[in-house]
């Protein structure tokens, strides 16, 4: 059997900034991630990452707008983490090797942010995470660190209420291991094929989020699911925040900023939620152009959109036809990213002893109820090395715990069972039903009707998936079972994230209900945690938001 | 829009040999060879693989030859990929195929690894408390090679890779081609002796394939020539490639026109044994009138090829200087 002391689960920013940390303290690691690692999502991440570098900043004033753009959903500790060991963790990334933009002193470029333009966000062009994802990747070749390439994983092994390892499906071959560890970390990423469009990757099917939930382990802020404001219509490709901070217009059909008559003082710039429900709202009262609104960046010239939006301008050009040095954009929102995840507390221990959570599919909630664009990357980094090396430190101390073999013939047995049924609807039916019914339902406006149609949908589909016919019945590389088994895990993260947003009477950040549209801090100022019973059962409890510093206030833009 | 994808499949369960299957479809004007791909896949044929994730031309997952030049698919329109209404779909190259369209990449990743793709600092220097500095203009530069996914086109299409697996390869040398001026390693010179081995940076043969594949414009033979230069002025010029450039250049310098007949000497050095084994080439050279004569005059008008040699090398320092 396969064995490490510490099991890295996806390669993304997270789980690569986990693993070395865990390798450098000095224990053996091993990462397992269902693509090569530089294919990981966390490439595509454009815009930048924050932190308080400069001298009119702070970290008080980066937590502020990270508090405030949460709408005050939180914790202030771990926020005050975040911002506090920023800057660090960025330069760390410098001295790996990452490229990022300089100005002509030599130091970082620095975007600035925000309508006081305090500059904050270090980007490399519009590439960044490529940048951090190629960064930590040849660390992880420096270390010669193990990498599973191509294993899906499928479920965790708990033993004695101990994570003692994973199931794995080895898609090249079509094997079936179990790997044995004395700690695992979780670093799945996020879930925003959930929707039918969406900026996220075809492999951000929240597999980690459903593989916790499947084993009881609760799910923090399942509701709070943040829509990007510009994304092309059709594939959902993101158009980086970069564009507006950068000084672009969004235009509705008669030619107008709309955004003056949704947040004055801050336009374009103001959350990403706001900006989204003022899109939508101008299209649904028909000042759209085929269902979007127009990104326009001609006024910037083509010189400062070659250097500091040239990943961008190739987006348009090749998939929409649009090249925005001489015309406008059509954008839209789509979802984008998932505020909650896998409930950890500050360095990613979960509930079970041994498995810890990081990055995306994880919730230690530094975004609350509404991320500040370019937090994410600065997450991974922060909260990737703490519990990277919060996990070793356990593994350390632990004694190894045997585990059964008979795990692997059941898990096989169950794959076969797929794998062997003749008849039956394909999986690509039922997770169009999904997108669409999450894309209506559970998208940048909700009411409590919509929510509960939705999860009868969800329900029905979960028992539709019982019966999913497969057309490859072979061993190597069988993508049909791969995205037949991603199906099952996002059903069962939507199921939570319709339980988590049905309940939570009231609007805040991006869960926004027509049938509640006010913020409700005596009622709701708490954290929606949801976990599934032995027999399949959603539970709702609340925790308190930690509150250190800043009170809650109304959030104007 | 009515298509028809030929795509090139082998399943190596089922297979012995790889064969073509053409599916027609259906599908909008403005999808892509990836979009096409995935339709026939959830729709169509679930058996056909191939590897993607980003579909936004920036996870490398989706190489492929698209109608024989290896490229990203999901990248291409299909719209301008189509001869016919078909567009031809096969693995690329110099890879093993492991079904259909996948390919295992390993010999990419092993050539990346051999050139050490991070940065050394030096052991003794202590590092800035915050950022290095670098300048805009070198982070430009730089960022040319940075933007490389590793998607594995031009090694795909590599005409020496194809005869040669152990060349290192575009991506890797381009990479390489970084950290050997990147300001925050120590190894630049090692590097430089390491990649002017055999299977380095003078096997290229310049064929301009891996320029032209390349879906990020990384322009691999460009930094590859560039090492090439870097190398030399490094006074590292002890190598078959260095000297028959120097060769090629001196000979052309001095006469005006290359002299064929010792270039091979030249190269690879006035050295017997070295020489045995280009013997034979020689001889058979000889009997069909092929051998260049050992006679080499001095063409006319030399005087002004050397003085265009002396302006652009002088023009040269000057940039290199800037
Ligand atoms: C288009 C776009 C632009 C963005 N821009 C920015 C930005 O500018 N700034 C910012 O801060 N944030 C940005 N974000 C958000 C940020 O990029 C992501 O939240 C972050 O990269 C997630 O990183 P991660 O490591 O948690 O997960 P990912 O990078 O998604 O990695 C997940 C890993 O888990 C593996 N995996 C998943 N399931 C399994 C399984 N079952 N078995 C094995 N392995 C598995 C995958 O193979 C992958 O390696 C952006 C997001 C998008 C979509
Ligand atoms: S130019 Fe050189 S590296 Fe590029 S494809 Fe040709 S031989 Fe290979
Ligand atoms: S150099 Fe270009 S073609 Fe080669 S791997 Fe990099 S991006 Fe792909
Ligand atoms: S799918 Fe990522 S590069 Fe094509």
């Amino acid at each position: 059997m396969l064995r490490h002391d510490l099991l890295v689960v996806g390669a993304g920013g997270a789980g690569l900034r986990a693993a070395l940390a865990a390798a450098r303290s000095g224990v053996d690691v091993a990462i397992l991630s269902k693509v090569h690692p530089l294919r990981s999502h966390t490439g595509a991440a454009e815009g930048g990452i924050n932190a308080a570098f400069s001298e009119q900043d702070s970290w008080e004033n980066h937590a502020y707008d990270t508090v405030r753009e949460s709408d005050w959903l939180a914790d202030q500790d771990a926020v005050e983490v975040l911002t506090r060991e920023g800057p660090d963790a960025v330069y760390e990334l410098d001295h790996m090797g990452a490229i990022f933009s300089r100005g002509p002193d030599g130091r970082f470029l620095l975007r600035p942010f925000g309508p006081e333009g305090i500059p904050r966000t270090v980007f490399a062009g519009d590439t960044t995470g490529h940048v951090v994802l190629q960064t930590l990747y040849q660390q992880v070749l420096k270390d010669r660190l193990r990498v599973y390439e191509e294993w899906l994983v499928l479920d965790l092994i708990l033993e004695d209420g101990f994570c003692a390892g994973v199931l794995a499906y080895e898609i090249p071959t079509g094997t079936v291991h179990a790997v044995a560890a004395r700690a695992v970390i979780l670093a799945t990423g996020g879930a925003g094929r959930l929707y039918a469009s969406t900026t996220n990757a075809f492999i951000c099917t929240g597999d980690g989020m459903a593989i916790a939930l499947r084993n009881g382990i609760p799910l923090k802020d399942m509701e709070m699911v943040q829509f990007h404001p510009t994304t092309l219509p059709g594939s959902g490709i993101l158009i980086t925040e970069g564009a507006r901070a950068e000084g672009g217009y969004l235009l509705n059909a008669r030619g107008e900023r709309f955004m003056g008559r949704y947040a004055p003082r801050m336009m374009e710039q103001a959350g990403r939620d706001v900006v989204c429900r003022a899109e939508q709202t101008e299209v649904d009262e028909g000042r759209g152009v085929n269902g979007c609104v127009l990104l326009d960046l001609r006024h910037l010239g083509e010189a400062k959109i070659m250097s500091r939006l040239a990943h961008t301008r190739e987006l348009c050009v090749t998939f929409a036809g649009v090249d925005p040095v001489h015309e406008p954009v059509p954008v839209r929102p789509g979802a984008h990213y998932f505020m909650g995840g896998i409930h950890t507390d500050l360095v990613g221990r979960t509930t079970i002893p041994g498995l810890y959570a990081v990055g995306e599919c994880a919730c230690v909630s530094v975004h609350g109820a509404n991320r500040l664009g370019g937090n994410s990357l600065l997450e991974l980094l922060v909260f990737g090395r703490r519990v990277g090396e919060n996990a070793a430190e356990f593994a350390r101390n632990q004694k190894g715990v045997e585990i059964s073999e008979a795990r692997v013939r059941d898990a096989e047995r169950e794959l076969a069972r797929i794998v062997s049924r003749s008849d039956g609807e394909r999986w690509a039916a039922l997770r169009d039903i999904l997108g669409n019914t999450m894309s209506r339902e559970m998208g940048i406006f909700r009411t409590g009707e919509g929510m509960r149609q939705c999860l009868a949908v969800i329900k029905e589909l979960q028992e539709r998936y019982k019966r999913v016919r497969l057309d490859d019945r072979g061993r190597v590389y069988n993508y049909d079972l791969v995205s037949a088994i991603e199906l099952g895990f996002m059903l069962d993260v939507a199921e939570a994230v319709v339980v988590s947003g049905l309940a939570r009477q009231e609007s805040r950040g991006a869960h926004y209900r027509r049938d509640y549209p006010k913020r409700d801090d005596d009622n709701w100022l708490r954290h929606t945690v949801v976990h599934r019973d032995p027999l399949g059962n959603l539970h709702l409890d609340y925790l308190p938001v930690r509150i250190t510093r800043w009170l809650p206030a109304a959030r104007v833009y | 829009m009515l298509v028809t994808l030929r795509v090139r499949r082998f399943n190596p369960e089922t297979d012995l040999e790889p064969r073509f299957q053409e599916y027609t479809v259906d599908v909008p004007e403005h999808f892509t060879v990836l979009d096409a791909l995935i339709t026939i896949r959830e729709r169509i044929d679930g058996t056909l693989a191939f590897r993607y994730s980003c579909r936004m031309a920036i996870c490398g997952a989706c190489g492929m030859r698209i109608n024989g030049l290896a490229g990203l698919a999901c990248k291409t329109a299909l719209r301008s990929a189509l001869n016919d209404g078909t567009v031809t779909l096969e693995p690329m190259g110099n890879m093993p195929v492991a079904k259909d369209l996948v390919v295992n990449m390993e010999p990419f990743w092993h050539h990346l690894r051999t050139v050490r793709p991070y940065i050394e600092p030096h052991p003794a220097r202590i590092g800035p408390q915050n950022e290095y500095r670098i300048s805009p203009e070198l982070v430009d530069e730089l960022s040319e090679v940075v933007r490389c996914i590793m998607c594995g086109a031009c090694f795909s299409d590599c005409t020496v890779d194809e005869i040669d697996i152990n060349f290192l390869g575009p991506a890797a040398l381009a990479r390489a081609g970084w950290l050997v001026r990147d300001p925050r390693d120590s190894r630049a010179a090692d590097r430089l002796r390491e990649l002017s081995k055999p299977h380095g940076i003078w096997d290229c043969t310049r064929c301009f394939f891996c320029v032209q594949v390349c879906p990020k414009d990384v322009k691999p033979m460009e930094q590859i020539l560039r090492l090439r230069r870097l190398a030399v002025e490094a006074g590292i010029t002890d190598n078959n490639g260095a000297r028959h450039t120097q060769a090629f250049v001196d000979s052309v310098k001095e006469t005006g026109w290359l002299d064929e007949f010792t270039l091979v000497p030249k190269s690879w050095g006035w050295n017997p044994v070295a020489l045995l084994p280009e013997l034979p080439t020689a001889v058979r050279m000889l009997v069909r009138k092929r051998a260049p004569s050992p006679v080499h005059p001095r063409q006319p008008g030399v005087d002004e090829v050397r003085n265009l040699f002396e302006k652009t090398e002088r023009k040269r320092s000057v940039k290199d200087d800037a």
